[in-house]
């Protein structure tokens, strides 16, 4: 009884799964999300970026400096409204930055090659509108940034250091502008509008404000990017169009489809009964490894495509292996609930092996790879490690259904 | 054997003519334009060493003007440190797989080590893969030599497939060596109990040989451009796995034994 019990477990849970990973469960359900595809799927591209770490200020870090160059280009990459943008920094000096399904890919590769603009801009004097107008005082003449701890208050706020021009363009502003407001600039944005005090003539100014020192942090950290703490160069760019992209993806489902119908075929000629309980074994497999992707989310590119195909080519030579063992027990003359449990027992090892000889291959190039190959361990490693129970339970749960003396009987079956 | 030193020559003999150009831009650095024709004519893919902004503008302003309105499909621009940073990384990956694989083997099959050192499985195993990865290699510097086929970073996923795939391969042989030497040790001498192995593991080989080369067959018929190739170096290596666990590995074996009881 258990194990009729156990099987219809699977079945729901496995139909259940197939309809989350169904186009049919997308278009029913809101809530059921969709995979999220690579660029060379979607279209899009994949910028990758250079910084320049070998002339960093004095007492800059170069982690500091590469996350400040982050943090301005993703503020950059969401001004064009991609959905779901990675930007992210690589090893120690390199940027990536990714946009799916851009249609302008090189207004999005100028937009983020622009130097980020911050500027010091002053009321205008002629209108009456309050309008600022510019200073010549830009982030080019910024050194750098920080937040410090107001003397009496305590309160946070930011401390600017300008280099020598910058100081003295400061000083001019600040003079005629005392007891008015400067504006400080980012992309054309005021993100703050300090009111002159007095002149200033050392080139240091302090941005002060209602600032949690979080807050600080973070306008310090985009100054310092708006200063551009180090230059950066475009070093590598990949952009594949949205058609060909829709091209490629079709292709692929298509022969996907065509791979899964040969596989089956094969199994059941081949295998029969067992070869049945096989692709159905299969079919579960691939509703419960496409839900893991989907819920993950794993980023499904071509790449990620081939390691879960061949992530299935391995959980078929698991039930090849368990069935060619089967028959060889029904040979050598066992009845048949004896040959489907010494079929599995003896088949395990070479099984055990040959996943866990993969499961260590995904995970050594997880670590060591980027991108392309890194997709496809990730894929691959959820995929065998799905493969290794769904041979092991989900196979079994099916065969252990086909011992009785109804099967027995009809030995062409196996 | 005989194919594996034509393949092995073949990659050295076109490595050294062309310096590593058969391999593509994604390991050399370089750029790459493609674009599609609204009159139906088929794609054209432009290489060069550095398309620089003006130069791809030019680039499609000049076909624009010769065949009408086109469309870019794909443009990728690749520095030569991001190329070499594939190259290095991939070889360090493929190195560290290679010595955990030989660990992992030395363990499962220290039981075997009355019969046979635990390394000889490992290093037998290896030789095996070294085999069905040069000749993949070997054939599609070839492809890439002289028919332009574009040998991307995406090879460097279907090399390391047939790694997996060849190292199950040899494993699940290599697991039936052990079986029948824990159970008729004594009885047989160990050439037989190879041989014996492999017989019984061989409808299992190629059942699974078979099913995969289907699903490789289909994906190479109807799949997409990268995919395509993709598949054709998974279908040499399988072959070349299947073959080299049962001709390569396992003589290996049997040889180590051999030249052990020898030193004894």
């Amino acid at each position: 009884m258990t194990s009729k019990l156990g099987l219809a477990i699977i079945i729901v849970i496995s139909l259940f799964f197939g309809f989350f990973v169904s186009p049919l469960g997308e278009k029913s359900f809101s809530w059921v999300p969709p995979f999220r595809l690579g660029l060379d799927l979607l279209g899009g591209a994949h910028l990758e970026y250079q910084g320049d770490l070998t002339q960093l200020a004095e007492g800059q870090s170069a982690g500091d400096a590469m996350e400040g160059v982050r943090d301005v280009i993703e503020r950059r990459v969401n001004l064009f409204g991609v959905s779901e943008p990675v930007v992210q920094i690589e090893g120690s000096d390199r940027l990536i930055v990714e946009l799916a399904g851009i249609t302008d890919i090189q207004q999005a590769i100028d937009l983020i090659g622009l130097t980020p603009f911050l500027e010091f801009k002053e009321l205008s004097d002629e209108t009456a509108s309050a309008s600022f107008i510019s200073t010549g005082l830009t982030g080019k003449n910024l050194k750098r940034s920080e937040v410090t701890f107001d003397s009496t208050t305590g309160r946070p706020q930011i401390a600017l250091t300008l280099d020598d021009e910058g100081t003295k363009l400061f000083a001019e502003i600040t003079k005629r502008n005392i007891g008015k407001p400067v504006a400080i600039f980012l992309d054309e944005q005021p993100i703050s509008i300090p009111t002159v005090q007095t002149e200033i003539p050392d080139g240091k100014a302090v941005i002060t404000g209602m600032f949690t020192p979080q807050q600080a942090k973070e306008l310090a950290n985009r100054l310092n990017a708006g200063a551009l703490p180090v230059p950066i160069e475009k070093i590598s760019q990949q952009t594949v169009g949205a058609s060909l992209g829709a091209e490629s993806l079709n292709k692929s489902l298509s022969a996907g489809l065509y791979a899964l119908f040969l596989v089956a075929l094969f199994m059941i000629a081949f295998y029969r009964l067992p070869g049945l309980a096989a692709v159905l074994a299969l079919l579960s497999y691939s509703a419960i490894v496409l839900t893991i992707y989907k819920l993950f989310p794993v980023t499904l590119s071509l790449s990620g495509i081939a390691g879960f195909i061949l992530s299935l080519g391995i959980a078929v030579d698991a039930n090849v292996l368990i069935f060619s063992r089967m028959r060889e027990e029904i040979k050598a003359g066992r009845t048949l609930p004896q040959a489907v449990n010494e079929g599995f027992r003896r088949a395990w090892y070479s099984i055990r092996d040959s996943h866990v000889t993969t499961i260590l291959g995904a995970v050594v190039l997880y670590m060591f790879t980027t991108s392309i190959v890194k997709g496809f361990a990730l894929t691959l490693g959820i995929g065998v490690v799905v493969s290794l129970f769904s041979s092991i339970v989900v196979t079994r749960a099916f065969m252990n259904r086909t011992t009785g003396p109804w099967f027995a009987s009809k030995s062409w079956l196996f | 054997m005989l194919l594996t030193i034509v393949a092995l020559v073949a990659t050295v003999v076109i490595w050294r003519k062309t310096h590593g150009e058969f391999l593509g831009i994604d390991f050399r650095g370089g750029s790459l334009l493609e674009v599609s024709f609204e009159s139906g004519r088929p794609n054209e893919i432009i290489r060069e060493k550095k398309i620089a902004e003006e130069r791809r503008q030019e680039i499609l302003k000049d076909l624009e003007t010769q065949y009408g309105p086109v469309r870019q499909e794909r443009f990728d621009d690749i520095g030569p440190t991001v190329g070499a940073q594939l190259k290095s990384k991939s070889i360090k990956a493929v190195v560290i797989l290679l010595i955990v694989i030989v660990i992992y083997l030395a363990i499962v099959f220290r039981s075997m080590a009355r019969v046979l050192s635990p390394w000889a499985m490992g290093i037998a195993a290896i030789a095996a893969l070294l085999h069905d990865v040069i000749i993949p290699i070997g054939v599609f510097s070839i492809l890439g030599a002289y028919y332009g086929v574009e040998i991307s970073a995406v090879f460097v996923a279907a090399i390391l497939t047939i790694l997996g795939y060849s190292v199950s391969d040899t494993v699940v042989v290599f697991d039936r060596i052990r079986e029948n030497v824990v159970r008729f040790g004594g009885k047989e001498s160990f050439p037989e109990l190879v041989h014996k192995s492999i017989l019984q593991t061989l409808t299992r080989s190629i059942n699974t040989s078979v099913t995969t080369l289907l699903a490789l067959v289909a994906i190479f018929l109807f799949g997409g451009e990268s995919v395509k190739y993709f598949a054709l170096a998974l279908i040499i290596g399988i072959v070349s796995g299947t073959y080299s666990s049962i001709f390569i590995a396992s003589p290996i074996v049997v040889w180590w034994h051999g030249f052990r009881k020898k030193g004894i």
